[in-house]
């Protein structure tokens, strides 16, 4: 082939690709998936690890045969943690790219940015993260836990006699979207269970705050007043170190006033010696330290798919909640496809519903046919010295998820989608 | 029903007065231990029995058991002790492998338990650091089984603080006495202390319920006030000290990120957006010193920090090195070049972070001296890395200050900042002055770093939290002031926190920088104005 014949060849098929003719073996033989995690700025500590596991998930999908015999070919996106950047990489890889679904965001503040795009585009979106509800969206499938499925069954251990029988709360936040709407919620439950006003105490950082002297004293005097204390903690991101290492060297054991959070995992924790916070909880859906045979196999891939590629610190790797929802959400969207025959956007939200999955969690999870949520099971854990979590108590089946609380006034209309 | 109840506190009684003189035994009941292999509550169970037959195999079972080394291994108690297996009750080798064992997990209930079963044995110690720490955790839920225990306690103890504690103990449960004399004795006893916890049992006895008084005894109503008052005052007291402390230690947090700052801002000029990250190469290199400790010097891994002193500084002072000569030279005279570009490098170094180390945070775990606390009074504790980290700050403010006054460098820097041109013409190598300078202040960020890494996170973005503030600190102090960076860090410090306490975190930011942006309007040239250079421009 002489040289102009070659341009000429180039340009002709550069043409044909641009007015988006299916062109040569490569692109018939593959169906792109998005991925949308922030790899650099605030959030990167917590959504790296989850572009690493879809991934993962994608070889092992690919080494098995792909989807319908067609490999799947991740699209990586980096949204940067920049919340209006979320929608325009969103819109890029469903209207370019066509990718067939897109796994991620973290925040909602981030979820709520793109939530248009998708429905304007008739994509398909799972969101892999514990949130706060209030949402119900034809074009995500949420694969984390509402707030039923986390925060009320952790408020309803601390109060009981085995979690220590709590009368008095802290609900302390970050100040945004997720822990105001989640201690809004909590807040009618405790006044639903008698909890009167004076017993609760409701508290707000900035974003990245890292000065928590005060805050840990006045929670000092607050349970000072004679009756059982507990923290619920909805911190996110890194204010969650110097909150924990503050509490550590003021002395507030978990024996005296647990603090149970609903954003700190394995992952949070590696940044924290955590001696001095054993016996504060965490509750989540899934934990590193679950023992089944689903979950050994999945840290023992994850462990090895960090070393193959050589993630830092890929020896010290861990597992936690969000990941294992991603992994979860690839898989429900692989079966949800075969079962539709197609990566129609339609067809497949259609064949969701109702996908079951044998999960790292030890718990068979069944995709809601209404409402688009994972039944899932609630573990509650007790911080380790070494990190990991102890499970202390869980719920003896999977339960169904309630994006609308009951107990927000005016909820009761909207179930189902 | 009330009989079942006296017998249970009898009962209670008696485990526990067995608790603290309990005959020691060659080895434990096996049976004892059996109830570790089920349920929390039966773990609970097994706790207060060991705790009942006492001795140093009790001793060494439930050590094993907060140390997480204890498992069942066939329904049988082990203790796991590095590699080798040992029968919990006789403590006997065993065996089996380690892997074979199910370490016992305990909940926050199961915890206090312990905590009290080990506490209560402990209270005989020889060891007086033992025996206070004993005190201190029964003295923390006083109930009526505990009564007989702190008097045989106080009976035997003869230091003053331990019998502090154990009176004030024992006077908690002796309010609800029958005896009007025994509680007005608990009354005047309780007025020592400085719990608020005492306050509130102590104005319980103020109120009035069905038109009686909790406490009949109007003598004692007056005692209870009065110790009531007592209380309060020395809780005011602790707890203003307890907010100028945490000021005083956002201050030193504050003055150690800006002072780099101080003197690269004020000797050059140079707004260095890239400030943050020289923070964070000192972090970044105390996090290597401990890994080296760790992994080679594991006897000396509580002076680490001492250690990753002058590495800290040299590593972030070559980074600055490299910056000035590469970058920041060719850029003197351009502050808006030089601002770019320095922001345009901090990317760089965040970005070089995140692919060398990973974007998570990284670990550092405080020294056991720096962990812990000072109490001052019940819920005022000044923790020990804050006390060590305001200590540093002085130590690194005298550290600048001898070499700014007392050194040929300091002089040479001090004449270049006043009069470039001049110092110049008399001989001084401005140019090298300028690296070696900002080779200084470089490396006291990085000493910054240092601190910062002991209460804050460590991460690649660790530095951008903390530019604004650095800047707010030298804008505030006038540029170029070292003492007036001291003034507004510290100044910041305490009214940052006297805000919180009474506005709430993010009203008290806020305000700060309402207060920064007036102030900076009505004096442009911060809390002291410099005279030369800039005071010409």
């Amino acid at each position: 082939m002489n040289r102009r014949n070659f341009v000429k060849a180039l340009t002709l098929s550069a043409s044909i690709a641009a007015i988006g003719l299916p062109v040569g073996a490569h692109a018939a033989d593959t169906i792109k998936v998005g991925i949308l995690h922030s790899l650099s700025g605030t959030m990167a500590i917590s959504e790296t690890a989850l572009k690493n596991v879809a991934l993962m998930t994608i070889e092992e999908i690919n080494a098995k045969g792909g989807v319908m015999g067609k490999k799947l070919e991740p699209v990586v996106v980096d949204p940067a943690s920049n919340w209006p950047l979320f929608a325009e990489k969103a819109r890029q890889l469903v209207a370019q790219d066509k990718v067939a679904a897109v796994f991620g965001c973290w925040t909602s503040v981030s979820r709520k940015s793109v939530n248009p795009v998708f429905k304007e585009l008739n994509g398909l979106l799972f969101y892999p993260v514990q949130y706060e509800g209030e949402e119900l969206e034809k074009n995500v499938f949420y694969t984390g836990a509402a707030p039923n499925q986390q925060a009320i069954p952790a408020v309803e251990y601390l109060m009981s006699a085995e979690g220590g029988g709590a009368k008095r709360f802290v609900l302390l936040g970050t100040d945004y979207v997720y822990p105001r709407t989640t201690n809004k919620i909590l807040r009618a439950f405790l006044k639903s269970k008698g909890v009167a006003d004076a017993d609760i105490m409701e508290d707000y950082t900035p974003f990245g705050h890292s000065d928590y002297q005060t805050i840990i004293a006045n929670i000092k005097k607050f349970a000072a007043a004679g009756k059982k204390t507990a923290v619920i903690s909805t911190i996110n991101g890194d204010s969650n170190v110097p909150f924990y290492k503050e509490l550590g060297n003021a002395g507030l054991k978990a024996t005296d006033v647990p603090v149970v959070a609903f954003s700190v995992g394995e992952e949070e924790l590696r940044g924290v010696d955590t001696k001095p916070l054993v016996g504060h909880l965490a509750a989540w859906n899934y934990f590193m330290s679950v023992k089944n045979a689903e979950n050994t196999a999945f840290v023992a891939k994850y462990r090895d798919w960090a070393k193959k590629n050589g993630v830092p610190n890929a020896d010290t790797v861990v597992t936690n909640d969000p990941m294992e929802a991603t992994y979860v959400g690839i898989y429900m969207w692989k079966q949800a496809v075969e079962k539709a025959k197609s990566t129609d956007t339609d067809k497949v939200i259609a064949a969701l519903g109702g996908q079951t999955f044998k999960a790292p969690s030890g718990f068979t999870l069944t995709m809601d046919k209404t409402n688009h949520h994972l039944h899932k099971p609630v573990y509650i854990g007790e911080v380790r010295g070494d990190g990991q979590f102890d499970v202390v108590w869980k719920t003896k089946e999977p339960i169904r998820a309630q994006p609308w609380s009951p107990f927000i006034p005016g909820n009761e209309s909207k179930q189902g989608i | 029903m009330f009989a079942m109840k006296l017998l249970r506190r009898m009962l209670g009684v008696a485990l526990l007065l067995a608790l603290i003189g309990g005959p020691a035994r060659a080895a434990l009941d096996p049976s004892l231990l059996a109830g570790f292999a089920g349920d929390f509550q039966s773990r609970m169970n097994a706790i207060e029995a060991i705790g009942v037959a006492g001795g140093d195999d009790a001793r060494r079972v439930l050590d094993a058991l907060e140390a997480g080394s204890l498992g069942v291994l066939e329904d049988k108690a082990v203790i796991v002790d590095g590699d080798t297996v040992r029968d919990a009750a006789s403590g006997e080798v065993l065996t089996q492998a380690v892997d074979a064992v199910e370490l016992i997990t305990v909940n926050n209930r199961v915890r206090r338990t312990l905590a009290n079963a080990r506490a209560a044995l402990a209270l005989t110690s020889s060891d007086r650091a033992e025996r206070l720490r004993a005190a201190i955790t029964l003295g923390d839920n006083p109930n009526e089984t505990l009564l007989p225990v702190f008097e045989r306690a106080l009976a035997a103890e003869t230091d003053e603080e331990i019998r502090g504690i154990l009176a004030r103990a024992a006077a908690r449960i002796n309010l609800a006495s029958p005896d009007p004399l025994v509680r007005l004795r608990a009354v005047r006893a309780l007025g020592e202390s400085s719990d608020p916890a005492v306050k509130n049992l102590l104005e319980g006895l103020l109120q009035k319920r069905d038109g009686n008084w909790v406490e009949p005894h109007p003598e004692v109503r007056t005692a209870a006030k009065m110790a009531i008052d007592d209380i309060d005052r020395r809780i005011a007291i602790a707890e203003s000290v307890g907010t100028v402390f945490s000021g005083l230690s956002l201050g030193s947090i504050l003055l150690l990120a800006a002072l780099g700052l101080a003197i690269t801002y004020g000797v050059m000029g140079v707004i260095n957006m890239a400030h943050g990250e020289l923070l964070m190469v000192g972090a970044y290199a105390t996090f290597l010193v401990q890994g080296l400790f760790r992994s080679h010097l594991p006897a000396w891994l509580d002076w680490y920090v001492a250690a990753a002193i002058p590495v800290a500084f040299l590593s972030a002072a070559l980074v600055g090195v490299a910056m000035e000569r590469l970058v920041l030279r060719h850029l003197y005279g351009r502050p808006l070049e030089s601002l770019l570009a320095t922001w345009g490098l901090s990317l760089v170094l965040i970005q070089a972070a995140r692919v060398i180390f990973g974007p998570q945070n990284l670990e550092l775990a405080n020294p056991s001296w720096m962990s812990g606390g000072v109490e001052l009074a019940a819920g005022v504790v000044l923790p020990y890395n804050r006390i060590v980290i305001i200590g540093f700050a002085v130590f690194v403010l005298v550290l600048i200050w001898l070499m700014m006054q007392k050194t040929r460098l300091g002089m040479f820097v001090r004449a270049v900042t006043q009069n470039r041109p001049m110092a110049g013409c008399v001989g001084v190598p401005t140019a090298r002055v300028d690296t070696l300078a900002f080779a200084i202040g470089s490396g006291v960020a990085g000493l910054g770093g240092l601190a910062l890494s002991q209460i804050a996170n460590v991460g690649p973005a660790m530095g951008t939290g903390y530019i604004v503030d650095a800047f707010m600190v030298v804008v505030l102090g006038g540029v170029g002031q070292l003492a007036g960076a001291v003034w507004a860090a510290l100044g910041l410090g305490i009214v940052s926190k006297f805000l919180e306490g009474w506005a709430g975190a993010v009203i008290a930011k806020i305000l700060v920088l309402v207060f920064i942006i007036v102030f900076i309007q009505k004096r442009p040239q911060g809390i002291f104005a410099l005279k030369g250079r800039f005071a010409d421009s």
